[in-house]
């Protein structure tokens, strides 16, 4: 990932998020966009991270992080209990996405989920041409060394939006340096969303 | 001491000597590497005088009481840098720095001192021996004044909540509204969790390690070997040993076992292995390996500072606890503004890390402002003592931003009367 791309990525989301709110990030990783909330939108913010030395960097930075396995659902909160529960890059990292996004989309008034693109051109012509497995910018890792477990693109993840009846409120799609509009599925390589379910409840 | 250095703990550093620590931090660096409180004395606080003695939570009076208790760093002028460091079963008030004539330093010494964890440049740091103790607070071996004779059997049942107590009345005499924080491990942590529950404001923040909500079967079974071990020492006399012989092998049983709980399947292997030894206590079953020699040297230790009836106290004071007072826990912390922190450690059996998890999850449901980490640690129990580097790491940031709140609020203060 360049510097600009995640520049845009917590510029996109930082427009999303509404001053003062409640933010839950699942998979916080050093907590640097928790932090860039707090001090840019006053947010209460909780993370929830699965690697202890993320923790340190997070608890350096003065957040309250908890140390627990996403795939284990978030039983322990309550119906909306946040106004946004966060899953930036960490959606293609769990165990069950399914299950994840629905506990996110219970637990938060709205969510924000961002991926990388698996059909970005660049990924279609390492497949196509080359036979290998892709390595983009926004997937850098080989085959067998990557935290990625589930690789969707932005087409993948709209009509799931659509199968699962979620609304889809905002969509940014970054290419290296800059967001882009046109075909986001063959020149993002990232898509942020911000979603809430369709019947909004109470 | 070698801490995890990330680029906002640089940060911190380059606060605390352009600001209003700078004169202290400087004097630090004068001083050289000296990082570690130096000389210290324990002090001794009387209350509680007949006719006005101390109501325990059972209903039972108790007084006059004696409090030992140790300060270590500076109280600030707005009283506001304080925290009290709570210990755990056989600890006592000597948490730091080293007496005269005695070369051993505090129990966690390794934690508390100029730049450590607890920053004794920054912060007033205060540890008391607990009510039932035996290391010069008022216990079972403390004189009655009725009798002129040591308590044993006569002194009242005490609780965790007693302890607590005894400590709000301390932290009143040290004239302290409210504390930055209360940090204990294990038995510490269990005083942590009655703190944030029954003075939820007295306090800003709570460091709980190692610890339980309430004890589970497992544990209380644990402790009632060691008590069945004192209670059938032929010299244990229903508590009457004063002045005779004390109930040692006993006491020395009891710590054994506890010993063997503090410890991980793989500390043990790595500290022992099946390694022989030659200098344990011959008996024709003893099978001579290293471990045996090592748990009768820490029991014999024991025996010689420790009290057999403040262990018998002491355990039931655990084992009984609970800080739900039978509600649902979640509901007992509701409404707390306090931060807490839980640590737990991979290894440790005797406290696992689902009895923290219980803790941080009612913390949640209470809406509580709650940081949890499960540290990694091969050392069992004993390594909320031992991991020293990510506890200092973890303690020393969350301190920091409960302290840089706590002062900010002040500085808020001081404009509006400006205005």
């Amino acid at each position: 990932m360049t510097s600009n791309a995640l520049q845009l990525e917590y510029k996109a989301i930082l427009n999303w998020v509404r001053q003062g709110s409640s933010v839950l990030d699942l998979g916080c990783g050093d907590g640097a966009l928790l932090d860039l909330l707090v001090r840019e939108k006053s947010v209460k913010a909780q993370g929830i991270e699965i690697d202890e030395q993320a923790i340190c960097q997070c608890v350096a930075k003065g957040l309250s992080v908890f140390h627990e396995d996403i795939d284990n659902g978030l039983s322990d909160y309550s119906d909306q209990s946040f106004d946004y529960v966060v899953l930036n890059q960490s959606f293609q990292q769990v165990k069950s996405p399914d299950v994840v996004l629905k506990e996110a989309l219970r637990v938060g008034r709205q969510v924000i989920v961002g991926f990388p693109n698996f059909a970005h051109y660049l990924a279609r012509l390492r497949m196509v041409f080359e036979g290998k497995a892709p390595v983009t910018p926004s997937l850098p890792y080989a085959w067998h060394d990557t935290p990625n477990l589930h690789f969707l693109s932005i087409s993948d993840f709209v009509e799931y939006c659509r199968l699962k009846e979620i609304k889809i409120v905002h969509s940014v799609f970054i290419d290296k340096n800059r967001t882009t509009k046109v075909f986001p599925n063959l020149f993002a390589l990232i898509g942020i969303f911000l979603i809430s379910p369709l019947k909004t409840r109470g | 001491m070698s801490v995890p250095t990330p680029l906002s703990d640089k940060i911190v550093r380059v606060r605390e000597t352009s600001g209003k620590n700078a004169r202290a931090a400087g004097q630090d660096v004068d001083k050289g590497t000296a990082n570690d409180v130096g000389l210290v004395q324990t002090k001794y606080f009387d209350f509680a005088l007949p006719p006005n003695e101390l109501i325990l939570e059972r209903g039972e009076k108790l007084g006059p009481i004696t409090v030992a208790y140790e300060t270590y760093g500076r109280l600030n002028d707005q009283r506001s840098n304080a925290i009290l460091i709570l210990h755990a079963l056989s600890g006592d008030a000597h948490a730091a720095g080293i007496h005269r004539r005695d070369e051993n330093p505090g129990w966690w010494d390794d934690m508390i001192g100029p730049g450590r964890g607890f920053d004794t440049n920054k912060y007033f740091v205060i540890c008391s021996n607990v009510l039932g103790g035996c290391k010069g607070t008022t216990g079972p071996s403390s004189i009655n004044p009725k009798t002129g004779k040591e308590y044993g059997l006569d002194f009242p049942v005490i609780t965790i909540l007693d302890m607590v107590n005894v400590q709000k009345h301390l932290i009143d005499h040290l004239k302290i509204d409210q504390l930055l924080s209360v940090a204990g491990g294990s038995m510490g942590g269990m005083q942590a969790l009655e703190w944030v529950v029954s003075c939820p404001d007295r306090l800003k923040s709570a460091i709980i390690i190692a610890t339980a909500a309430k004890h589970s079967p497992q544990q209380i079974g644990f402790h009632e070997v060691g008590r069945q071990a004192i209670m059938a020492d032929p010299h244990w006399k229903d508590g009457r040993y004063y002045g005779g012989l004390p109930p040692a092998k006993g006491l020395s049983v009891a710590r054994m076992v506890g010993h063997i709980t503090y410890m991980s399947e793989i500390s043990m292997a790595e500290k022992f292995g099946r390694r022989l030894s030659n200098n344990g206590k011959p008996h024709k079953f003893s099978a001579g390996f290293e471990v045996e020699e090592y748990l009768h040297n820490r029991g014999d230790h024991f025996v010689k500072r420790f009290d057999a009836n403040s262990y018998l106290y002491i355990t039931k004071a655990i084992d009984s606890f609970d800080v739900s007072r039978g509600k649902a826990l979640h509901e007992v912390f509701k409404g707390n503004r306090a931060k807490v922190l839980v640590l737990s450690f991979k290894s440790d059996w005797l406290y696992p890390a689902s009895q923290s998890k219980e803790i941080v999850k009612a913390c949640k449901w209470a809406g509580v402002d709650t940081t949890y980490c499960e540290i990694d640690s091969t050392y069992g129990h004993d390594a909320f003592l031992l991991e020293v580097e990510e506890e200092t790491h973890l303690v020393k940031h969350f301190l920091q931003k409960a302290f840089v709140e706590n002062g900010m609020k002040d500085s808020d203060q001081v404009l509006q009367y400006d205005i």
